[in-house]
């Protein structure tokens, strides 16, 4: 009898190695294999398709003699069948570092396409596929690569951004402990596409697991993916490093200060040369697409929004975890089909869609379309797929000083409306909160967003008015 | 544990060496000192005010040591959604172990959670969170 317990971050926050431990000793073979990403059930065990979850250590005698209760075949479960998984099709089902569990799932297939297809055909495939950057811009990922490959210069990087820093997301770390071949293929395709023979990972210390993962996959398929190189290297724990030209230059050794653009690091990016930087979930979804052909990935999703995007429900829910979707499925039924409501059963009175740059949203919103533009049209973003649920306990007030307290910290303190505007912005927010000029005092705050929007070099002070304006505005009472 | 100048020779090669440079001299020596910054500058041909700001600029390095165990606490959103703030009175109510805010573990389904070392413990109400300050001290 084969025990397959997870080994990603979440499974061992929950205790799963001690699980697996007492699976051992009552003799059972147990193996580690990448989550499903049903978190709310980890630690989650899987014997012979059946489900088991959460697993406490006392659990075990009874799980191996049949009598534990059980959520059924896990593939059934209407979590996981109500999905598409492109990019996670192998969650749950593989051995992270096994070779032979990723060439047996269709690993190395997109690459292999992808060698025989040459450069231009890479380009063409991707461009068609509608593909768009996953890490929050949506910036089209085929027109990036392509000006890489027309750019001049005999030293081109592939950078991958790995420093997924929003509160609740956690596709990108899923995606480097569960299947961290499938990231490497995904820049190998990209190292072809535009000529590039050296990749970095740009991976946040706050993840130890995804570093220790994917050091030891770039060593395991070094001879596959070869002459293309790979290294992994370490954030320091600044948030501003997701933002693309302050990632090169934390990579670069310098202070992770935000780049005036342009130029485009497709023109001048790592050590001034032409740089692919796209973001894990962008890079992951590449061999999917060389393998199936653009045509099939662009298959799924609605306008302009095409594919599949791995949602994170998180917070204050029932069934918090990675859902994988064709984009155009509502707010609403993310929330309260899938995510059951807040975990607390307390009614949900705000979602927080994009991490902390992203707007609050109030159920009133719940018919809207999980998909780029109808965000951007409602003041909100989609940004990197995070979900984060509040019940009717949370005061909306302190959540926009979070916000700007937030920006405050981790501004890299490059242009002035983030690095005064976020401090400036808090005190504002005190008084408010105290009951000082109210009024004037929200009349300041909406002018100095307003400046921060449009005057901030990047999005970090750019997008903070997000969460801030959109609490005032559906919010008022928790302001007066 | 490696010297200073082990630790520049491991790295010196590689491109952008300063950011692994400083992670190691963290790692192994507990923070980088006005030392450390003066011989990290000289071998890598920059000035001691830009190695300075490197390392003043990231959360994860330190000018001075540290001599308490750390407890890396959460409080991001998703962490406070599920409620992590009520944990800080406690955290407050001693000084044997650091409670550091840290901004997301991608455990935010989880939390509250928190980082102790290289190890990830979630679902942290009050009971947890005395047992692993009690466990850690």
């Amino acid at each position: 009898m084969k025990v397959r317990i997870s080994d990603d971050a979440v499974a061992l926050a929950c205790g799963a190695d001690a699980v697996a431990a007492a699976f051992l000793a009552a003799g059972a073979e147990v193996e580690r294999v990448s989550s499903w990403g049903m978190q709310w059930l980890e630690p989650l065990v899987e014997i012979d398709g059946i489900g088991y979850g959460p697993v406490s250590t006392d659990q075990v005698p009874s799980i191996l003699d049949g009598t534990a209760e059980t959520i059924g075949r896990i593939e059934d479960h209407p979590f996981i069948a109500r999905q598409t998984r492109l990019t996670f099709a192998r969650a749950g089902k593989t051995r992270p570092l096994s070779l032979d569990d990723y060439a047996a799932a269709g690993g190395w297939d997109g690459l292999n396409k992808a060698r025989e297809a040459g450069q231009a055909a890479i380009l063409e495939t991707v461009l068609q596929s509608g593909l768009r950057g996953r890490g929050g811009a949506g910036f089209p990922a085929g027109i990036k690569w392509k000006t890489v490959s027309d750019a001049a210069g005999d030293r081109k990087y592939i950078v991958c951004n790995a420093d997924e820093g929003d509160s609740g997301t956690f596709a990108d770390r899923m995606v480097m402990e569960g299947d961290p071949f499938m990231l490497i293929e995904g820049m190998a395709i990209a190292g072809l596409a535009v000529g590039a023979n050296k990749g970095f990972v740009y991976i946040r210390s706050e993840y130890p697991h995804a570093v220790a993962k994917m050091e030891a996959a770039i060593k395991l398929s070094a001879h596959i993916v070869a002459p293309f190189e790979l290294e992994v290297r370490v954030g320091a724990g600044a948030y501003v490093c997701g933002e693309e030209t302050s990632l090169l230059n934390s990579l670069e050794g310098k202070r992770g200060e935000v780049r005036a653009k342009p130029p485009l690091p497709a023109h001048k990016g790592l050590f001034g040369c032409p740089t692919v930087i796209n973001n894990v979930l962008t890079l992951a979804a590449v061999p999917w697409i060389l393998s199936n052909g653009a045509e099939a990935y662009a298959a799924f999703g609605m306008g302009r929004s095409k594919g599949t995007m791995p949602i994170q429900l998180a917070g204050n829910i029932k069934h918090g975890g990675l859902f994988e979707t064709a984009f155009g499925i509502t707010l609403g039924q993310l929330v309260n089909d899938i995510g059951g409501g807040s975990e607390t059963g307390q009614p949900v009175r705000a979602v927080q869609v994009g991490g902390p740059l992203g707007a609050y949203h109030p159920p009133s919103q719940f018919d809207l379309p999980f998909e780029y533009e109808a965000f951007a049209a409602a003041d909100g973003l989609i940004g990197h797929g995070g979900i984060v649920v509040f019940d009717d306990s949370v005061n909306m007030a302190r959540q926009a000083r979070f916000a700007l307290e937030f920006c405050a910290i981790e501004s890299c303190g490059k242009c002035t409306p983030c690095r005064l505007g976020a401090t400036r912005g808090v005190e504002t927010l005190d008084r408010i909160i105290a009951g000082e000029n109210v009024e004037a005092n929200l009349a300041l705050i909406a002018d100095l967003s307003e400046t921060m929007k449009f005057g901030s070099l990047c999005a970090l002070g750019g997008f903070t008015p997000y969460p801030v304006m959109s609490a005032i505005k559906h919010f008022p009472d928790d302001f007066r | 544990m490696r010297t200073i100048s082990d630790i520049i020779l491991l790295h010196r090669e590689r491109e952008g060496p300063l950011l692994p440079i400083l992670h190691d001299v963290q790692a192994e020596h507990g923070h980088v000192s006005d030392s450390a910054i003066r011989e990290i500058a000289e071998a890598l041909n920059l000035t001691r005010a830009e190695v300075h700001g490197v390392v003043s600029f990231y959360h994860d390095f330190t000018k001075n040591p540290e001599s308490r165990p750390v407890i890396k606490l959460c409080r991001a959103e998703a962490c406070q959604a599920r409620g992590v703030e009520a944990l800080i009175p406690l955290a407050n109510s001693q000084s044997r172990v650091k409670v550091e805010a840290i901004y997301c573990l991608g455990l935010c389904s989880v939390g509250p959670a928190a980082l102790v070392g290289k190890d990830v413990v979630a679902r942290l109400d009050a009971a947890k969170f005395s047992a692993l300050i009690e466990a850690v001290a």
